[in-house]
């Protein structure tokens, strides 16, 4: 069933993480990727990891909801590793058929490359899995709010992603309830060949789009009879405000960052 | 031979996660053709779940479902062919027009079912007819007519397709009192004609009330009672502990047996109670 499908879910929780501001996850999440490509050699890349699976331990997600976020995106992890596999030539041959030729090198750098991959994509889950939709773009507004200096409609933006957020689950399970009454007046979306197929989908996008413009109507009229106006001179009710806990995580964050540079430094 | 037949229905939704939930359990349920049969619950209780089984929409965890005696799921050839004799109307139907005009949004059952042009457009005429949706609707847009007139044209591309059982789920939901009764009486006329058995999903009591032959009562995911309308709403205070309420004439009855008039029991419509209150007083006034 559409339901199964998980998108950056949130899984409530009291945990050490859980409880950080989320401007703070959103720097730290920044930082650790940015180590990411600066980290070079198998000591960066372990410390790289133990970090990660502290920050998982801690925050308690349970490794199979990890497996199943990263099951859409394994496609391109496989992707990566055989092009790496076969495209890097070097000097140290494993294995020659014809112009195919496998190299020590290039399979050195599709492992990297993997692990790099796998590890950015599961420090993205370590941010959505403990922070609300509505911390996040709370966050985000108050990151980008010097933004506003510049004119850029900062918490207009910060509306349209928590609605649009707010409306996947909604719409989703629209979509199921319209496949199910367009199959029982005998709609078929199963077989038939590629033309055929994707005119079936049009009894399921018409009513889809209708139903999501009048959605969209009914919330702009909801909305403005109780008076919103933007966000000129708008509080919020949950201020955001970094605890020590906060700083004590970025200055954790600074130093993992500077010992991957040292690491690289050392190494070299 | 029951037209459509349930055994031990049971369904359980996202099964092995933690969000498991079990939506039907056992239903035991059957209906002989030609028969108007309500269904009634609380919200929740698993009504839409269980006629969404009727037509192989969803496949019972563990459980069967008969039509005219073989199973729905035997092949999935025959699941398909089931879903055009076991006619299913959805909550809202109104949502899910998307053709131009109100002929082709009609024919869309009937040409998935391999209907020839010719035979079309008379399945579709004499559909709309059921519904009361004049030649002049055929050519307009689906968008452009009310909502009332929207969930005729969506329960006539149901009928067009000719179901030998035919679901509704609250097809009288939000329309006004007249959209409503013209509803049930376009269900009643398709019933009459074609001989076809009626399912019936409601919260409305009055409704179930006038027409129904037998009501099916869902509470919690459980089948808890089914009997005439009499005998399910002879017990008015069971039905509102279960957060239903039974029909007006059929509460004013008991109030009126527990005030000590003798009111005979059995009555749920406004037609019963005004005749047994006639004969009442009549009575009462030979006495006197």
């Amino acid at each position: 069933m559409l339901k199964d499908i998980t998108l950056g879910q949130y899984f409530p929780g009291k945990t050490v993480v859980h409880r950080l501001d989320p401007r703070t996850k959103l720097v730290l999440m920044i930082a650790y990727i940015t180590a990411l490509f600066i980290a070079k050699g198998l000591f960066a890349y372990l410390f790289m990891f133990a970090v990660l699976l502290t920050c998982l331990t801690i925050s308690k997600i349970k490794p199979k909801a990890i497996l199943r976020g990263l099951r859409p995106v394994f496609i391109i992890i496989i992707f990566t590793v055989v092009l790496n596999i076969f495209f890097i030539r070097g000097e140290t041959i494993l294995f020659k058929y014809g112009i195919i030729e496998i190299t020590a090198e290039g399979v050195i750098t599709a492992v990297f490359m993997a692990s790099r991959l796998m590890m950015l994509i599961v420090s993205t889950f370590l941010l959505t899995y403990t922070t609300s939709p509505i911390a996040l773009t709370n966050g985000l507004e108050k990151m980008l709010n010097p933004l506003k200096k510049i004119k850029l409609p900062v918490h207009e933006f910060a509306m349209m992603m928590s609605i649009a957020l707010r409306f996947i689950p909604t719409l989703i399970e629209e979509t199921d309830k319209i496949i199910s009454a367009q199959k029982s007046r005998g709609a078929d979306f199963e077989t038939g060949g590629l033309i055929k197929r994707a005119k079936s989908v049009l009894p399921i996008i018409v009513p889809l789009f209708i139903s999501a413009f009048r959605r969209a109507d009914e919330l702009a009229t909801a909305m403005e009879s109780r008076c919103y106006h933007g966000g000129e001179g708008r509080t919020s009710m949950k201020v955001l405000r970094l605890s020590p806990i906060d700083y004590i995580a970025l200055l954790f964050g600074a130093a993992i960052v500077a010992s991957v540079i040292l690491l690289g430094i050392y190494t070299n | 031979m029951p037209i459509i037949k349930t055994e031990k229905l049971t369904h359980t939704y996202s099964s092995g996660t933690p969000f498991e939930r079990v939506a039907i359990r056992d239903i035991d349920f059957e209906a002989e053709r030609g028969e108007y049969i309500g269904i009634i619950g609380a919200t929740g209780s698993g009504k839409s779940t269980f006629i969404q089984h009727l037509n192989g929409l969803l496949k019972p965890t563990s459980g069967n479902v008969y039509f005219d005696g073989v199973d729905i799921h035997e092949s999935k050839h025959h699941t398909k062919e089931i879903r055009t004799k076991v006619g299913l109307v959805f909550q809202y139907p109104e949502y899910q027009l998307f053709e131009a005009t109100v002929f082709e949004d009609i024919a869309f059952g009937p040409k998935n079912m391999g209907i020839s042009e010719t035979d079309l457009k008379e399945r579709v005429y004499e559909a709309a007819g059921f519904v009361g949706l004049s030649e002049d609707f055929m050519e307009k847009s689906p968008f452009e007519l009310s909502g009332g007139e929207k969930r005729r044209a969506a329960i006539a591309g149901v009928i067009a397709m000719h179901p030998e059982v035919l679901i509704l789920d609250e097809p009288t939901a939000g329309l006004d009192p007249r959209g409503q009764a013209e509803i049930i009486h376009n269900i009643m006329n398709y019933k009459n004609s074609r001989d076809a058995t009626i399912i019936l999903v409601t919260h409305n009591m009055e409704e179930i009330a006038r027409n129904v032959d037998k009501i099916f009562l869902l509470r919690n995911s459980y089948l808890i009672d089914k009997g005439t309308p009499a005998e399910i709403f002879s017990d008015a205070e069971k039905l509102s502990s279960m957060g239903l309420k039974a029909p007006t004439a059929a509460i004013i009855a008991t109030r009126l047996r527990a005030l000590g008039l003798p009111v005979k029991e059995g009555i749920y419509t406004q037609n019963q109670l005004r005749e047994e209150l006639n004969a009442i007083k009549t009575k009462g006034g030979a006495n006197a």
